[in-house]
């Protein structure tokens, strides 16, 4: 019997369509034998979740380059806990200034990784935290 | 003849001889690092370049003289001696109050152009007030719903005497008619303003994705711009056919060139479909690079795009005009090269590309700031980021004399690659059936995020080093960062309700009912629009009138 596979879901809130990070992320934890799905551009905190828990995912990567995380991020968080989905494990990514980082942790977000990260770094942290 | 063969028959042995008998031995003494040398574009790069690389270099036709065809050495026969590039920092955050002092700001300091950058709900056609705005407003950009933002935008500032740039893509008609309104009501006449609104939609498709309509009425409403601007607005360049974002998406420096030249190619043949003559728009097309970390490659680039658009216009458009010929461009020093690890480091980074860019012939040239893996720069950072420019524009000397670089084997031989693999990329999309046709088999978008994937993994590998990132880490201090609070947004939402209360509503509904007539008749809808922002019609209502009649683009999701 093959070992379950990872499901990620990687989704881009916000208005920006800066696409490069979260499409090397896809291909990264595809090529490391995840099953990842990608939302495309521009989805609400509701369109996000709702896919999160129709796929049911193991983890939601969320990109977002538009400076909007401190709004856009407790709104997702909140709807994860209404939804009572909060097993689903969220990290996110993008321009994200420090100071910004133990706010985004208070809230839920289980890791924030900054610009330099090697997608190797990602996977492993997922492969770690994913209970099996 | 003989005489020549048989030297240049010595001279290549002579090669030989040295790089059996010196080189291989050293090497296999010294051990190199690297097995490979590569440009970040994973273009291979030869130990030395001689002659012998340069054996049908003919200097008339490959190079001709600064401001002869075909301009590879530069547009202007002076340049820089006789008038730097123009030092244009890209800039915009909260409302408009607070962008109009960061204008003032710069310009007291020796900056020479304006820059526009506007918020994501801007650059997407929708006001502050729609939910899609939540979280955005000021963010990234300036705030911008109404001609009252734009007017308060450009308070105390000539627009005689300063061109302006705005960095906006699918509404910049309305954009743009907002800035000829607030000209008119300083008194100045449309026919004297100069700028670029950026227009470029395809390289939205290609890789920015922001875009609202369908790519034909995208085109179409461009078009309409180039008539209009050449007929009421002569001075405006009235498109920015940009690589710099194809570049950021994670294209290679060749994509970069080969793309956005094949995508300007696309806007003639529309213009020329219209029944535009050539050389009654060409003039006003403009350019914008990117200027990345590999040097030599960087100033090939440059060097080799305004080549290949002087043939183009010249050999396939036929142009007449000088002007038509000559390519125009803005450079800006990439912004994906900028590090979160030991920020500092990032001042080198751009000060080596902006280096490249003004190497390359730029026109003008924004730099980026150290902190802007963190957010919107501060005052410092961008201050740091202009005095670059204008280090290397009074200290460093390069501006002395025009191309320096011209005659390297080295960067003559990367420029004449450039030339021939673009023509191929080129040769690629015509057969595909242009460049609309490419992005709707996903042709240019595939090539890019096969080439961003493919540089993290040499990243990983080690195989390309990025200092305090894979190499030379350590711990650093965060660094100060310019914050945007939600004030912002509130005093946004009061002036457009604001706004939208003291305005003469019933002006506002006739104006854009006549813009839907004009859309659904497929007449030209620049006076329309005109006649729209100067009602204070917001430009999300202005934007949604044209859904109504356009419809709104879905990107296939794929990765």
């Amino acid at each position: 019997m093959a070992e379950k596979k990872i499901r990620v879901l990687i989704a881009k809130p916000g208005l920006d369509g800066h696409d490069r990070g979260a499409k090397v992320i896809c291909r990264a934890l595809r090529d490391a034998g995840m099953e990842v799905i990608y939302t495309g551009l521009r989805r609400t905190a509701e369109e996000i979740i709702n896919a999160a828990i129709q796929e049911d995912v193991d983890v939601v990567g969320l990109s977002i380059l538009s400076g909007a995380h401190n709004v856009i991020f407790p709104k997702i968080m909140n709807l994860l806990k209404e939804k009572g989905a909060e097993d689903i494990l969220v990290l996110a990514g993008g321009i994200i200034p420090d100071k910004d980082i133990s706010k985004m942790k208070k809230i839920g977000i289980a890791e924030i990784f900054l610009p330099g990260s090697s997608t190797q770094e990602i996977i492993e942290w997922i492969e770690k935290h994913v209970e099996k | 003849m003989k005489k020549s063969e048989d030297s240049k028959k010595a001279f290549k042995s002579l090669y030989q001889h040295w790089k059996s008998e010196r080189y291989s031995p050293s090497l296999r003494k010294l051990s190199l690092e690297k097995k490979e040398f590569s440009t970040i574009s994973g273009k291979i790069i030869k130990e030395l370049y001689t002659p012998l690389d340069l054996d049908e270099f003919n200097y008339l036709k490959e190079l001709g003289f600064p401001g002869e065809y075909p301009f590879t050495r530069g547009i202007h026969p002076t340049m820089y001696r006789s008038q730097l590039w123009t030092m244009r920092q890209f800039s915009g955050f909260g409302t408009a109050e607070d962008t109009n002092t960061r204008y003032k700001y710069l310009l007291s300091h020796g900056q020479t152009g304006l820059s526009v950058a506007f918020h994501l709900p801007t650059l997407m056609g929708v006001d502050s007030d729609n939910p899609l705005a939540y979280g955005e407003i000021g963010k990234c950009g300036v705030a911008v719903d109404s001609l009252a933002d734009m007017e308060i935008l450009f308070q105390g500032i000539p627009l005689d005497k300063i061109t302006t740039s705005m960095t906006i893509n699918p509404p910049a008609a309305v954009l743009w008619a907002m800035y000829i309104a607030v000209a008119e009501k300083q008194g100045i006449s449309p026919k004297v303003i100069s700028g670029t609104i950026q227009n470029d939609i395809l390289k939205e498709y290609i890789a920015q994705k922001t875009f609202i309509f369908p790519p034909r009425h995208s085109m179409k409403l461009i078009v309409d711009t180039f008539e209009y601007g050449a007929k009421e607005v002569p001075r405006w360049n009235t498109i920015s056919i940009s690589g710099y974002h194809i570049r950021e998406a994670g294209s290679t420096a060749l994509q970069e060139l080969a793309f956005t030249l094949r995508d300007g190619i696309e806007y003639i043949e529309w213009a020329i479909e219209r029944g535009l003559k050539v050389d009654d728009f060409a003039p006003r097309l403009s350019f914008f690079f990117n200027a990345h970390n590999d040097f030599f490659e960087e100033v090939a680039k440059f060097r080799a795009a305004r080549k290949i658009w002087a043939e183009v216009m010249r050999e396939r458009f036929m142009a007449k005009n000088p002007r038509s010929w000559w390519l125009r461009f803005h450079t800006q020093t990439s912004g994906v090269s900028l590090m979160a690890q030991q920020p500092y480091n990032n001042v080198i980074r751009v000060a080596l590309q902006a280096l490249a860019a003004v190497l390359g012939g730029t026109q003008s040239l924004h730099t980026n700031s150290l902190d802007e893996t963190y957010g919107l720069p501060s005052e410092e950072a961008v201050t740091i980021a202009l005095r670059s420019q204008q280090i290397i524009a009074h200290e460093s000397g390069v501006v002395n004399t025009i191309d320096p670089l011209a005659g390297s084997y080295l960067v003559e031989k990367l420029t004449e690659e450039m030339v021939k693999e673009a023509k191929n990329y080129f040769k690629k999309i015509d057969e595909m059936g242009g460049m609309l046709k490419a992005i709707e088999l996903g042709f240019p978008q595939k090539e890019i995020s096969d080439s961003a994937y493919a540089y993290q993994k040499a990243v990983e590998k080690k195989e390309k080093i990025i200092v305090g990132v894979n190499a030379f880490q350590m711990e650093h201090e965060p660094i100060p960062v310019l914050h945007i609070d939600e004030t912002v947004a509130r005093q946004q939402l009061a002036r457009l309700k604001e706004v939208k209360k003291t305005r003469n509503n019933f002006q506002v509904k006739s104006s854009l009912r006549d813009l839907k007539k004009a859309a659904g008749d497929e007449k030209n809808l620049m006076p329309s629009i005109l006649k729209c922002v100067k009602t204070y019609a917001t430009l999300g209502e202005i934007i949604d009138s044209l859904k109504e009649i356009y419809g709104e683009y879905q990107e296939p999701v794929t990765y």
